[in-house]
């Protein structure tokens, strides 16, 4: 038994199938009760009043925008390396459920920045790199359906991703690189103490498990998609030469 | 058969390897060589250790200093941006944002004149720390509450 074996888009097909169901109902579900837990039954921050609400739907999608992109690196390197095209057509589907998050992100932050900050936006190094990470996505996207072939289109699209982690990871650590900028360091992390309350932190907590589990949804659903595209086509080709 | 497979494999991932190497590389250099570009503001160590030329427009960011926070006609308004080394006064006429205030952090751009910053635009900046109002004041009546270290505006 190797991990490799559900690399087989039989194999994949099968495993997914059964999965994809729960995905989408425990994600939404978690969702929903921690949207509605945040917005209705926590407090108001001490210096923030209810705009702090925001970051039930900021952090997550802000975390999943960039470790999107990552999951497409690493299904781009298995591409490059293995050569299993399921691997390629999983970073191929994930790339529109990123850009929505980075979206998503986008949007709330400048909701927030705007009465907070006293500012829509600002040329901060992790906006920026966070807005270049935006752009890598769409040019992403469109280098996949500008390219006929489908393995030139995964070749030149992994490449594309190899160099776009840059700015994921950027926009992850721009705060801890050019300590002088304008957004605040990360509110969550596994070593450091905590500088979000109980309150606000369990339904942050929920919230992001909910956007993690909805995103794996999407990204299995999509995947299984591209996948029976590909078949098609292939049935489709065969058709032709008979 | 098998071998030559394998070799080209291989190669795959050399070739991947170098590439990361000099893509952290490029952006590592890119990223030292730019640090001043980069970075949002100045501190208030900073443009006393080099004051901008006159005339040139900057961001200056620190906390607002305790005590230093003066308002005048309408919404003019002055105070002090430090980092706990030194300190540059500002003034200001316009609408602050909600976060603004003594001892919390602050961006302000504008132009020194005779050593002020005389500034057209304020931010303000949020620290990572996130309280519940109830608890705040609760602290604040028992005489217990220590504000938190607010932010990273000076280091």
């Amino acid at each position: 038994m190797s991990i490799w074996e559900y690399a087989n888009p039989k194999k994949f097909m099968a495993t997914t199938a059964p999965a994809v169901p729960w995905l989408f109902a425990l994600g939404i579900g978690a969702i929903v009760v921690a949207l509605v837990w945040g917005f209705f039954f926590t407090p108001a921050d001490y210096r923030q009043g209810a705009t702090v609400k925001i970051i039930y739907l900021h952090v997550p999608s802000a975390m999943l925008a960039i470790n999107a992109w990552l999951m497409m690196l690493v299904a781009s390197l298995i591409w490059l390396v293995r050569r299993h095209h399921v691997s390629a057509l999983a970073a191929k589907a994930a790339a529109p459920v990123g850009i929505t998050m980075t979206l998503i992100a986008l949007m709330t932050g400048a909701i927030w920045g705007q009465p907070m900050w006293g500012t829509w936006w600002v040329w901060d190094p992790r906006l920026t790199s966070f807005l270049i990470l935006f752009l890598f996505y769409l040019g992403y996207v469109a280098l996949w359906s500008a390219i006929e072939d489908p393995d030139t289109a995964a070749d030149l699209t992994s490449i594309l991703c190899i160099v776009g982690s840059v700015f994921a990871v950027l926009s992850r650590y721009a705060v801890n690189f050019w300590t002088q900028g304008l957004h605040q360091g990360a509110s969550l992390s596994l070593d450091a103490k905590e500088n979000v309350a109980d309150v606000f932190y369990q339904p942050l907590l929920l919230a992001i498990a909910g956007f993690i589990l909805l995103f794996l949804a999407l990204v299995l659903l999509r995947t299984r998609t591209e996948i029976r595209w590909r078949r098609v086509r292939a049935l489709d080709l065969r058709a032709r030469r008979d | 058969m098998a071998g030559l497979k394998n070799l080209r494999k291989r190669r795959r991932v050399q070739i991947i390897v170098a590439a990361f190497v000099a893509l952290a590389l490029a952006t590592g250099l890119i990223g030292y060589a730019m640090k001043d570009g980069i970075n949002f503001f100045r501190s208030p160590s900073e443009v006393v250790a080099a004051p901008p030329p006159e005339g040139e427009v900057f961001r200056i960011g620190g906390l607002v200093e305790p005590g230093s926070l003066v308002r005048g006609e309408g919404t003019q308004i002055r105070f002090s941006v430090t980092d706990g080394g030194a300190s540059v006064p500002v003034t200001y006429d316009g609408i602050l944002p909600d976060l603004f205030g003594e001892g919390e952090g602050v961006v302000a751009q504008g132009r020194l004149v005779n050593g002020t910053v005389q500034a057209f635009e304020i931010l303000a900046k949020h620290d990572e720390t996130y309280m519940p109002r109830e608890v705040i004041d609760a602290l604040k009546e028992q005489g217990v509450y220590v504000a938190p270290d607010a932010g990273d505006g000076g280091s």
